[in-house]
């Protein structure tokens, strides 16, 4: 990051990482305003085209924050064992992420096996003892 | 322990700076790790609140519907907007990134003036991110798509927050008052007819009501947990006769024993028929011991009430029922009260308690997390003030370097950095 050149070539970055996250952006808005139709015309269900949309979303911001970090922050410039140091605890988060995920559809009603199969007991009865 | 000799190389080991970074920069970025680590816990909170609503049935709200104002299309011209005004927020905040990365650069050429002028513009990108928030949440917190008529008292388009109460009141005149849209969904309400309904205090006189479960509970008034209170001595009676008593004159009605009993009755009467058909995981909570919200048809006397949920109320005596004081609430969970014409003024909306587009905690979270990460924005606001003067004043050219141009600019990109994922997990999935 010499300033060599005046700073030409970092500017040049930062122009290029910017139009990168601009553009990211406005894919992402388009994506929210024509993937209903965009499903239907391919012809995959609601439920996929969704899921699909969702997954790209996740995707395209795992891009983005992947920009912010590595040229807006300068990681990528940093020695790279402080930018392991950095983004490894992160590994917790992805586990983190997955377990509540999963764990989040057995709370309320479906944490009760009974409730399950009676249709009409529709909460948990405290246990007032 | 005298024998133990130092060894002057693992001395010099443990100096020589491993990350090649200032211990300023080395500490932002150990801040900002554990406040990433903040953030992550809070989405995620969101995100296993929302899967969990869904897993147990329940709609979550779509950002397209509540997210439709941008400023004057809304005010001016009464158009919807969906997602156009937050877009307009993230392009503000990536602009603000873009010029805080400038400034750094500019820093790293002692360029006094440069760096002046770029953080002057990060603060103007702030200031205005910061102004788009308090629009969004003071349209979040007032609701959307609620139009009075003025002229006519006819709500357009909207509808209104129903206090609980409005829902037992029909519930105790009997018969099916609630009534689903679809046949697999069709719900049907009789007195008391949930476990929710039966939690409460019961204040007669006498005070000790016995565990006979039968006669002789002296109770006349049953105060239940969501602040309503049934009075009617037939309801009264039924609870008594089915709860289970426990300490503290709290009784808890097991729903069996009124199904049981029900469908006996129903055979005779061919009434109070409670039909269980419930999509799996359903509450009945949601739909009584809350405001809840209902979309109204087009007028108050046409009265048609679909509710989020997907449930309907479609009783004639709901429209006398609405026109008494007390069943509309705002959103902050006080009672509204008729206008000078006897109307009620639309009322949707969003707090803590209650909002008009699902399941509260889409409300609460939206709140907390927009609301710590406008925190941050604030807090970086001030600190870009600070490093703004101190820039002018030459402070860091005294210093001999704009380090703290870096530091502040770590902390900005990192707030840009979590809207981007808040961005993604509020507004787009």
């Amino acid at each position: 990051m010499a300033a060599a050149d005046g700073g030409a070539s970092a500017r040049k970055e930062i122009i290029q990482t910017a139009l990168i996250l601009s553009g990211l952006t406005a894919f992402e808005f388009l994506i929210a305003f024509v993937w209903r139709d965009v499903s239907a015309a391919v012809g995959i269900s609601m439920e996929t085209g969704l899921f699909m949309k969702n997954l790209l979303f996740i995707i395209l911001t795992l891009f983005k924050a992947f920009y912010i970090v590595a040229y807006f922050m300068h990681l990528k410039h940093e020695i790279r064992r402080l930018a392991v140091t950095i983004v490894l605890p992160f590994l917790f988060i992805i586990w983190l992420i997955i377990g509540m995920m999963i764990e989040g559809t057995f709370w309320g009603s479906r944490s009760n096996p009974d409730e399950q199969t009676s249709a009409y007991k529709v909460e948990l009865v405290e246990d007032l003892g | 322990m005298a024998d133990v000799s130092v060894d002057p190389k693992a001395l010099q080991e443990g100096e020589r700076p491993i990350f090649q970074a200032s211990w300023g920069k080395l500490f932002m970025w150990f801040f900002l790790v554990s406040d990433a680590f903040t953030f992550s816990g809070l989405l995620i909170a969101y995100g296993a609140l929302r899967v969990n609503a869904i897993a147990e049935g329940y709609n979550w709200a779509l950002p397209e519907e509540v997210f439709t104002h941008a400023p004057i299309l809304h005010e001016v011209f009464h158009i919807d907007a969906p997602l156009i005004f937050v877009g307009i927020m993230t392009f503000i905040l990536i602009l603000s990134s873009v010029t805080m990365v400038l400034a750094v650069e500019a820093g790293h050429r002692k360029a006094r003036a440069e760096v002046q002028k770029w953080v002057f513009w990060t603060i103007i990108g702030g200031i205005a991110f910061l102004s788009c928030q308090a629009y969004e949440w003071y349209h979040f917190i007032s609701g959307t798509g609620l139009h009075m008529n003025e002229e006519t008292h006819q709500f357009e388009s909207g509808g209104m927050m129903l206090k609980a109460s409005l829902l037992e009141q029909t519930m105790e005149e009997g018969g099916p008052t609630v009534v689903g849209l679809e046949e697999s969904k069709m719900i049907v309400f009789y007195p008391g007819g949930t476990k929710h309904f039966y939690e409460g205090q019961a204040h007669g006189h006498g005070g000790d009501h016995g565990e006979d479960h039968g006669d002789g509970h002296g109770a006349d008034v049953l105060g239940l947990r969501n602040g309503a209170e049934i009075t009617s001595s037939v309801a009264i009676d039924k609870i008594m006769k089915f709860a289970h008593h426990s300490h503290d004159g709290t009784y808890v009605l097991h729903m069996e024993d009124v199904v049981a009993e029900d469908n006996l009755k129903s055979k005779s009467e061919n009434k109070l028929a409670l039909k269980p058909l419930l999509p799996k995981g359903t509450s009945y909570e949601d739909i009584v011991s809350v405001p809840v919200y209902a979309q109204l048809s087009t007028s108050l006397d046409t009265i048609r009430l679909v509710m989020r949920n997907g449930y309907e109320i479609s009783l004639p005596s709901v429209v006398d029922d609405l026109k008494k004081p007390g069943v509309v609430m705002t959103a902050e969970g006080k009672v509204k009260s008729l206008n000078e014409d006897g109307y009620y003024p639309a009322q949707g909306g969003s707090s803590m308690l209650a909002n008009q587009y699902g399941r509260k905690a889409f409300a609460n979270l939206f709140f907390f997390v927009t609301g710590f990460h406008g925190t941050h924005v604030f807090s970086g606001v001030v600190l870009l003030v600070i490093l703004y003067f101190n820039v002018r004043r030459g402070v860091y050219d005294k210093r001999g370097h704009y380090e703290m141009t870096e530091k502040i600019g770590l902390y900005w990109h990192f707030v840009d950095l979590v809207w981007v994922f808040v961005f993604t997990f509020f507004y787009l999935v």
